[in-house]
């Protein structure tokens, strides 16, 4: 857990470096590439998400202590490397953590979604709802069980 | 030449994401010169009105602008009569009437030819059809050049098929499909051709008596029009013997509780309010585009694609999607190792407007293999430093990923 604090805090920190749009976008597309891929029989119709442009496949599993594994892939290199930064944000962490964890707030430091067509931004939206349908879904059956 | 029509498209002088502005959209919406703009809020102030109602002054002028654009349009298609010209909302919508008004004609057994080019637009309202009526849907393939399979078309059409639908130019691919030819076949066994001109209209001279369609739908704000306003055109006994789609004033006679009887075309396909504004700006967009030579608008239009076109063929990792025989305005293509749309959004940042992903052609995308292109499509107001900014605009993309 404290690793991805970590993660979040050398990508908070890499982008206030970044003047130039270029850079910005080099350093998210060289994050996607670093992003594991899904293997082919997770990559199917029932892990799409759906509103997003590109092709995004999320997979949910439970690791330690009530927290959630997230597996995120793309097709498309960008959207890979902002799923870098909503796993460095969310993976391993908690529902409740989840559901408290302003996401918004960190992309508007990390000025992405001003770089991001409406569309786009959508799908990067999508994609955060999702994951916190599914923090909530837990949360709502632990409180049952 | 092309400089001055430039300076015709006051948009073009704005900028996007701090870089002057590349617009390489056309095919999905023409901007609109100073005359349309122009058009459109002198209507609102100086005539606007309701129209075919009132008996006052205002009334009567905004009903003659409104007639006029419809003229213009006929003139502007070589339509026989006026009342031939039907305003909608654009092709879809026209596309809709169409396949609606046809309903009580098709029945179980009764088959709807198109082709995997179509636009979304020239597909679902057919399976909608099928669906109500119990005709099959049958689609004809293409090559992988992207042009329609003229044997395969030949051989699924039948003394059963009712209805052919077929577009005019592919907004995904460009292709120029040998309509004239096709609607020939069509009529040999009897079938009703509707044209889907979405993508021909602000490039090709169209002219009704000659392509001898059924029916030809396109839109305003493809050909340098508002939104929100289109045509379609249709043979006179057709339209005459359909009955009306939707009901409302405008498109009646007269009105009791227990029957209506309906209005002389084409107010008869018109329902409603229509789009006064948008009819007016229609027809200023008619008279721009006829104001322009139209080999002057052709050859450079077709130079400049013929250019990005070899161009991209020499660039390393970039593979063209789509070789038709004719091509027309469109570019769709593909960068090895990278998605459509981080081109597209790297070509964004710089300021260049193409668009990627199915462009409402998902039937096409899957037969060619591809999830999706980027999409490149020029107009007239596009300049040489157009393509070699978006050539440029290519490679940076390229060395991002
Ligand atoms: C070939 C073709 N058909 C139909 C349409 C639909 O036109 P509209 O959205 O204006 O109704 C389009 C627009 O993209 C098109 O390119």
């Amino acid at each position: 857990m404290t690793e991805g604090i970590t993660e979040l805090d050398a990508i908070r920190e890499s982008f206030e470096f970044f003047d130039a749009w270029e850079d910005k976008y080099r350093f998210v597309i060289d994050l996607g590439k670093d992003l594991p891929s899904l293997p082919d029989h997770q990559r199917v119709e029932d892990n799409l998400v759906r509103g997003c442009q590109s092709q995004v496949w999320l997979v949910v599993g439970d690791g330690p202590d009530g927290s959630l594994q997230l597996s995120i892939d793309s097709d498309a290199h960008i959207v890979r490397g902002l799923i870098a930064i909503v796993l460095a944000a969310f993976d391993g962490r908690t529902p409740e953590d989840i559901l408290g964890f302003d996401i918004e707030a960190l992309f508007a430091e990390l000025d992405l979604l001003s770089h991001l067509s409406q569309t786009r931004g959508n799908g990067l939206r999508a994609m955060v709802a999702r994951i916190r349908s599914v923090a909530e879904a837990r949360l709502a059956s632990s409180d049952r069980g | 030449m092309s400089q001055s029509i430039r300076a015709d498209f006051p948009i073009l002088d704005r900028q996007a994401h701090g870089e002057p502005l590349v617009y390489l959209d056309s095919a999905a919406t023409t901007q609109k010169p100073q005359a349309v703009i122009d058009a459109v809020s002198g209507y609102y102030e100086t005539m606007n009105a309701n129209v075919h109602r009132a008996a006052h002054a205002l009334a009567d002028e905004a009903t003659q602008a409104f007639e006029a654009a419809r003229e213009k349009v006929r003139a502007f298609i070589n339509a026989p009569t006026r009342e031939q010209v039907i305003f909608t909302r654009g092709t879809t919508e026209s596309i809709n009437l169409v396949a609606n008004a046809l309903s009580q004609r098709l029945s179980p057994g009764d088959e709807i030819l198109i082709t995997r080019l179509e636009h979304h637009s020239n597909i679902v309202p057919w399976q909608m059809l099928a669906q109500r009526s119990g005709a099959t849907l049958v689609a004809c393939d293409i090559t992988d050049n992207g042009d329609i399979d003229l044997e395969d078309f030949a051989r699924r059409l039948n003394d059963k098929t009712r209805v052919v639908a077929i577009n005019h130019v592919s907004n995904a691919l460009g292709t120029v499909n040998p309509v004239e030819t096709l609607i020939g076949q069509a009529h040999a066994v009897g079938a009703v051709v509707l044209i889907d001109g979405a993508q021909a209209s602000a490039h090709l001279p169209l002219d009704m008596v000659s392509l001898d369609c059924d029916f030809y739908a396109f839109s305003s704000h493809k050909m340098f029009g508002p939104t929100g306003i289109g045509v379609l055109y249709g043979k006179r006994d057709l339209l005459e013997a359909l009955p009306p789609w939707q009901g409302g004033g405008e498109m009646i006679e007269h009105v009791t509780m227990e029957h209506t009887t309906y209005n002389v075309l084409p107010y008869k396909f018109e329902a409603g309010t229509p789009n006064i504004s948008g009819a007016v700006g229609l027809g200023a967009a008619v008279d721009y585009l006829t104001s322009i030579p139209q080999a002057d608008l052709v050859a450079q239009e077709d130079r400049l694609v013929q250019l990005a076109v070899s161009e991209l063929k020499q660039m390393p990792g970039v593979r063209l999607v789509g070789e038709p025989e004719r091509r027309l305005s469109v570019i769709s293509f593909l960068v090895d190792g990278a998605h459509p749309n981080d081109i597209g959004t790297l070509m964004d940042r710089q300021g260049i407007a193409v668009r990627t992903g199915h462009h409402c052609t998902m039937p096409l995308m899957e037969r060619l293999g591809t999830p999706g292109t980027v999409r490149a499509s020029f107009s007239l107001y596009n300049s040489q430093d157009d393509v070699d900014r978006f050539v440029a605009g290519i490679r940076k993309a390229q060395s991002f990923v």
